[in-house]
């Protein structure tokens, strides 16, 4: 492990900037967002899961009084193909078409019109004068029956990419991702023991508590102004000009403040929608998602069946691995086949290994990217085949995987070589933390699995500007989900040798600031805390070059030492340092404003691994599940402000947890979401949780100035077989799918007798 | 496969020639040289010894 660096303020907890506007009330979110002459949006929705569009009559709908528009697919322009960046993304033409329904509906609560009006309730009395006539086609729902070849078919376009023969016939197999490496048989055939099992995990929400929301208005010069809530204005924007056809200067997009995104906010729904109401009315449009459409339209990520088989010798060391997977994509292609396939066996030295991953047409909702995209579907099996190989020989489940761990320089099955990664830096503490060591509680179940993310980094841009009385204001590009205007103020002040309260972080819109990707990846402190550090070091760089004119002497006779200009030692030992303050102050005499900026596609994101260790309790009698201690491992680099790294790692865990133990979409057989609202989508609330205990592990990251890897998304793996495994030592036997919801459990209960 | 080439833009073209059409599939991949992930290599130096290996275009969420 590196040595610890002495920061001044990196690895400091300052107060949030922003919590006390948040608290109050004060902070803007996409709702929140009134203008002059503003009308409302409404979608209407299918009420079918798959079926022709005959016709749609808008017509008495247009003449409700107090209605000023209605656009459907035709007024929308034939979108060119090409991709949308992120998992769920995927091609534009598709993603257009779940914007606004084209000839063809693919699921229950597809966008198939839109109308304007002066209030919601007209907007839903015009919603309900649109006459739809449908042609019903057969709906396919479950992921295995849409892989048949006699399955209802959603895109008679669709061919299987990834096979090794040209596909020749469409399907609902989107894609098939292959990686493999060795002999199966030969490793199979050296195991002496061999774990094979199947796990299905529903289809489940991101769950942020702000729904999608919008407000848009257009000028005559066609130019439109979009506040919304995202995870990437710039990346949203470049959707919508795709969708519409427009450069993207006609499209100035502002990031309102958000209420949770997870990876379910890279992606437009409502935008295009918004602009194309308000240049058909004239007038600003607001359009705000209900949570019933947010569950029905919006997200999920998908859901799995996978197939494991593990084998082991006695000692512990994995012979051979195999995984089979089929991914739920939703309507469209774009399950997350790559990253699961990528990631399940990441996190060990396997010589002998297969895994195939299959993206599924089915009528549900098109999937979105959600934290650690792929990853807690397949890495779920091997973390619990692991766990039941370690019962099996008798082996401690950590000593298992520290048998087995990926280290510096191990070839990931993913192709390349780890750089320095801290893996058994998280075994370790997981083997000797108090709640690892403890004696299990009387009729609990101890679980134990480990989560691997790979992280990114992608382009960002930002720009420090010196106040003149050496005030600091960081303007960047990237929403501010999970704290990054502290973190970026933070990093600014270590760079630049400043206290924290002097510098303040603001996130521009796509006119005021430089390009930035989404927040999304685990990638936002590490990239476009880059992006800061170097636009400090710009400032710091003419800072230099105006000392030494002001002191009449070569700029390479200065240096920046805490804080401040001095001159090199031997120079001249009368020249007295020269704070920022100082040199912003007579900035005007010396070349004007100091402002540096930095734009960059960050490299080297570091990737992240984690241990979970959960301590669960069965009720016999009802299959209600109490957690009763939960700790979450993981390796952070470096934490900038660490309250917010430990804030990552618990809402990560609160939300595996909750898919682990309750979280489903539930469909009829129509393809209806059945639980479209949180009262019967069952997420962890507060009283549901033990406070969620965090250990930060720092293995720097050398690819990034303070040593960070993104924390982001890794959180979110564990904790799916950790429950599972939970369970199984509660228990006394596997229980393979999720959720771990209380119907299932009794009903395993039951039929173990 | 070896190849000789100073950079990730050489390399494409080699790979190009040996496998016509595979530019288009590579130009939405990641590539790792010598164990480093870019999104978006086009310049970065690969050296005779380096290992490159393409991967699927990860953004996560």
């Amino acid at each position: 492990m590196a040595e610890a660096v002495d920061y001044k303020v990196v690895g400091s907890r300052p107060v949030r900037p922003d919590g006390a506007d948040k608290v109050t009330g004060r902070a803007q979110y996409g709702a929140d967002i009134n203008l002059p002459n503003m009308i409302y949006g409404r979608v209407l929705r299918s009420t079918v899961a798959h079926a022709l569009i005959k016709s749609i009559d808008t017509s008495a709908a247009m003449k409700i009084p107090g209605v000023f528009a209605v656009v459907t697919g035709d007024d929308f322009p034939q979108a060119e193909g090409g991709e949308i960046g992120g998992e769920g993304g995927g091609d534009v033409a598709d993603v257009a078409q779940n914007v606004m329904a084209r000839g063809k509906v693919l699921y229950h609560g597809h966008a198939i019109a839109a109308v304007a009006a002066k209030s919601q309730s007209i907007a839903e009395a015009a919603l309900a004068a649109i006459k739809v006539e449908y042609e019903k086609l057969p709906v396919v729902l479950d992921v295995l029956d849409a892989m048949k070849p006699d399955a209802p078919l959603l895109n008679e376009h669709c061919f299987t990419k990834g096979l090794p023969e040209k596909a020749t016939k469409p399907s609902n197999i989107a894609s098939v991702m292959t990686l493999a490496r060795g002999n199966l048989d030969e490793g199979f055939a050296r195991a002496d023991l061999i774990h094979e099992s199947e796990h299905r995990i529903p289809m489940a929400h991101q769950g942020y508590i702000e729904p999608h929301a919008c407000t848009a208005t257009i000028n005559e010069a066609g130019q439109a102004t979009v506040w919304l809530c995202t995870q990437g204005h710039f990346d949203t924007r470049a959707q919508t000009a795709k969708i519409l056809g427009c450069t993207l200067s006609d499209l100035r997009f502002i990031a309102t403040e958000i209420g949770g995104g997870f990876g379910g906010k890279t992606v437009v729904y409502l935008e295009p929608v918004a602009i194309l109401l308000a240049r058909k009315s004239g007038r600003p449009i607001k359009m705000v998602m209900t949570r019933e459409e947010v569950f029905r339209a919006t997200g999920p990520t998908s859901g799995s069946v996978a197939r494991i088989k593990v084998g082991v010798k006695k000692n512990g060391k994995i012979t051979a691995a195999k995984c089979w997977i089929a991914m739920e994509a939703g309507a469209f292609a774009g399950a997350p086949c790559g990253p699961a396939a990528m990631a399940i066996f990441a996190p060990y030295t396997i010589e002998n290994f297969k895994v195939e991953a299959f993206d599924v047409l089915n009528n549900k909702p098109k999937v979105a990217a959600y934290r650690a995209p792929g990853a807690p579907q397949s890495m779920h099996c091997m973390e619990v085949a692991l766990n039941e190989l370690a019962h099996k020989i008798g082996m401690d489940p950590i000593d298992l995987r520290m048998v087995n761990a990926a280290s510096e320089g191990t070839q990931a099955p993913y192709g390349p070589k780890f750089p320095v990664i801290g893996f058994k830096e998280c075994l370790n503490a997981a083997k000797s933390h108090p709640n690892w060591t403890k004696p299990v509680p009387a009729g609990a179940g101890r679980g134990f699995a480990v989560g691997f993310w790979f992280n990114v980094g992608m382009q960002s841009s930002a720009e420090v500007h010196i106040n003149d009385d050496g005030t600091v204001r960081v303007v960047e590009g990237s929403p501010d989900i999970g704290g990054s205007r502290a973190s970026m103020c933070i990093m600014a002040a270590e760079t630049l040798g400043v206290s924290y309260d002097r510098v303040r972080a603001l996130v521009g819109d796509t006119e005021s600031t430089g390009f930035c990707n989404v927040t999304g990846g685990s990638r936002t402190t590490f990239a476009t805390g880059m992006a800061v550090v170097r636009a400090c070091e710009d400032v710091i760089a003419q800072c230099k070059n105006r000392a030494a004119a002001t002191w009449g002497i070569d700029a390479d006779q200065v240096e920046w030492k805490d804080g401040q200009v001095v001159p090199k030692p031997g120079v001249n030992a009368d020249l007295k340092p020269l704070s920022l303050a100082a040199i912003a102050g007579k900035s005007a005499r010396t070349g004007g404003p100091i402002s540096g900026r930095a734009s960059l596609n960050a490299q080297g994101a570091g990737a992240s691994f984690a241990c979970n260790i959960v301590d669960l309790k069965v009720d016999q009698e009802t299959g209600k599940v109490d957690v009763l201690s939960f700790t979450a491992i993981q390796d952070a680099g470096k934490a900038i402000h660490p309250a917010y790294v430990e804030g990552q790692y618990q809402g990560g865990a609160a939300q595996g947890i909750g898919w682990a133990l309750n979280e489903e979409y539930i469909f009829n057989k129509d393809g209806v979401m059945e639980n479209a609202g949180f009262l019967d989508y069952r997420m962890p609330v507060a009283s549901d949780l033990p406070m969620i205990d965090t250990q930060i592990i720092e293995v720097p990251n050398p690819s990034h100035p303070y040593g960070v890897r993104g924390v982001g998304e890794t959180g979110i793996i564990a904790p799916l077989a950790a429950c599972t495994n939970a369970m199984r030592n509660a228990v006394g036997f596997l229980v393979p799918d999720l959720p771990l919801s209380p119907p299932r459990v009794l009903a395993a209960i039951e039929a173990k007798g | 496969m070896q190849v000789a080439v100073t950079n990730y833009r050489e390399l494409l073209i080699a790979v190009e020639e040996k496998f016509p059409g595979i530019h288009e599939r590579l130009e939405r991949a990641s590539v790792a040289i010598d164990g480093q992930i870019y999104q978006d290599a086009f310049l970065e130096p690969v050296g005779p010894t380096s290992e490159v290996h393409f991967l699927p275009r990860i953004e996560g969420g």
